[in-house]
């Protein structure tokens, strides 16, 4: 229980010198990279949007594949971010023992695992901002509202990133990960309206995409890409942010008993 | 002082890890932590690092004080950790570089001092090769160059040669030599009594946590041990049993002490001539009259049975 409230042993320019190491790995599979973080959630909205859009009628007044899309820049936000704390954060934490090495240099557990949360949030925004790019230059939603979203998306990153190393603290394997995947991520996705609008769901599916932090990050994102404001904005940052600093604070006690104790 | 290390004690649990171990590093002295698999040499590495805390003690990093003020301290250290944890992704120039930033060094140093780095490592023709391309002792030698990037006065190194063949071993030890020559500081651990032996100024023997034997190499033969050894082996002709049986029944005429490992008896004493002459006589016997030297000293205190866990 102390060690979810020791002070923090931070300082920006450490945390940035494991950001910038990422950052270096990065480049030389950015190509590669970037074709991953957007081909995929083009080839669903494409597919999707065209395919079933046909079929459907306007979706909350827009077109479904304008509905698909504003959904599709929070997932893929998440996505990006989950994958990277869980996957190479796991390879850099525990496998190549990175982490430990950098630990031998004066840094504290805080500076790594902060380097590498803002290296995740910035993976993600890589992510979510290639799809923002594209649905704006398909004329799907205004770039004003996709450059205004961008704040929201670096916030959203956060929350996943944060939460995410949670189970890299926990994690035997990468086989670990499934339970994270598919007991949180994807039943997240079909609960918080990422593909559908809630409405005709039962109350309680409704309720729970209020209480969990991608029901918030797509209650702020589409409506700022689709209308450019938001209703309770306050309240889905604050959600978000909440999950943050919380996740992220257990990941870094428990994060702490596994490597430093 | 380099690293002050008083009554340190760390428990996991109920299991006492490290019972109490003192020793303080002089500046410039090459200084080697002995002990079996599990006798506390890399946890008391972890407590003086402060990556752990500590159950009970003090520890001193120079001149500050562990773990509170560790992260300070390692600025002013550099570590050669077991598995070297150099980054598979990066070039042998941008392991350096990268890890240089760590320290705060600016990109431009840095990359002033890689060539200087690279010549200590021998490593002047891999300076671009992935580290996913050297070889094991290539990578060690890396990894010492990296913990030499900040300058540090002061060197910890984990089993710097376990895993390494001997002409890669005998490479790391002129690179550890060379330190040594150059002023630092070295804290080293290691099973290999020879390397201890070699390359330590003062060694400490750790067993089951707690320090058994300190001093310098010679000091420590001395007060433990006789100072010759000659041990008998083969088949002793006219009689079961071979050497061992040859020990039982006439060892101790001539030697303190002797002990049996196997088929080889080990015969401890001062004087030699009257042993060497009678086992002249003892056909079929062989032997090796050699000086006492520290694994004698090892085996003698922490015992022949295995360590493994």
């Amino acid at each position: 229980m102390n060690e979810l409230f020791r002070p923090l042993d931070f300082s920006f320019a450490r945390a940035w010198s494991v950001w910038q190491r990422n950052l270096m790995v990065w480049r030389r599979l950015a190509i590669p990279s970037i074709m991953g973080n957007l081909a995929d959630p083009l080839i669903y909205l494409l597919g999707l949007g065209l395919g079933l859009g046909a079929l459907l009628p306007k979706v909350h007044g827009v077109s479904y594949i304008s509905f698909l899309a504003t959904g599709t820049v929070a997932f893929s936000t998440m996505n990006a971010a989950t994958f990277e704390a869980l996957y190479s954060g796991y390879a850099r934490a525990h496998e190549q023992k990175t982490w430990a090495a950098i630990m031998n240099a004066p840094l504290s557990l805080d500076d790594v695992m902060i380097g590498e949360l803002m290296w995740s949030a910035t993976k993600s925004l890589f992510s979510g901002g290639a799809i923002l790019i594209v649905i704006s230059a398909f004329g799907l939603v205004s770039p004003i509202h996709a450059l205004a979203a961008v704040p929201l998306v670096v916030l959203i990153g956060l929350c996943f990133a944060g939460i995410g190393y949670i189970a890299t603290a926990l994690a035997t394997g990468y086989d670990f990960f499934m339970y994270w995947l598919t007991l949180f991520i994807s039943p997240m996705a079909m609960l918080c309206g990422v593909f559908f609008p809630l409405e005709q769901l039962p109350a309680f599916v409704r309720g729970a995409a209020s209480i969990l932090p991608l029901g918030h990050a797509i209650n702020a994102v589409r409506p700022l890409l689709l209308q450019g404001e938001v209703p309770l904005l306050w309240l889905h940052v604050l959600v978000l942010l909440a999950y943050t600093v919380v996740g992220f604070g257990i990941a870094r006690a428990l994060m702490r008993r596994r490597l430093l104790s | 002082m380099p690293l002050i290390v008083e009554n340190l004690r760390k428990n996991y649990g109920d299991a006492e890890i490290v019972r109490g171990i003192s020793f303080a590093l002089q500046p410039g002295e090459c200084f080697a932590l002995l002990g079996p698999n599990g006798a506390g040499k890399t946890t008391t590495l972890r407590c003086v690092l402060g990556h752990t805390e500590l159950s009970s003690g003090h520890v001193e990093l120079c001149g500050l004080p562990v773990p509170e003020r560790a992260r300070e301290a390692r600025a002013r250290v550099g570590v050669v950790p077991q598995n070297d944890g150099l980054d598979p992704d990066f070039t042998v120039t941008e392991n350096l570089i990268v890890y240089s930033r760590y320290f705060g060094i600016p990109a431009s140093q840095a990359r002033a001092r890689v060539p200087s780095l690279l010549a200590f490592a021998g490593l002047e023709a891999k300076a671009n090769a992935r580290v996913t391309t050297l070889s094991g002792g290539m990578k060690r030698r890396l990894t010492m160059a990296r913990a030499l990037v900040a300058d540090p006065d002061l060197l910890i190194m984990d089993e710097p040669t376990t895993g390494l063949d001997p002409q890669a071993r005998h490479l790391i030890w002129e690179r550890l030599k060379g330190l040594v020559a150059r002023g630092k500081t070295l804290l080293l651990t290691t099973h290999f009594m020879d390397e201890a032996e070699r390359l330590a100024h003062r060694i400490a023997i750790l067993d089951r946590g707690q320090i058994i034997a300190l001093g310098t190499p010679r000091e420590v033969i001395a007060a433990h041990i006789e100072p010759q050894v000659v041990e008998v082996f083969g088949d002793w002709d006219g009689h079961e049993g071979g050497a061992a049986a040859w020990a039982r029944a006439h060892a101790l005429q001539f030697a303190g002490r002797f002990e049996t490992s196997g088929e080889t008896a080990f015969c401890y004493l001062s004087e030699v001539d009257l042993l060497l002459e009678h086992l002249k006589t003892q056909s079929g016997l062989r032997y090796l009259h050699r000086p006492a030297n520290l694994e004698d000293v090892f085996l003698k205190l922490t015992g022949r049975e295995l360590r493994d866990e």
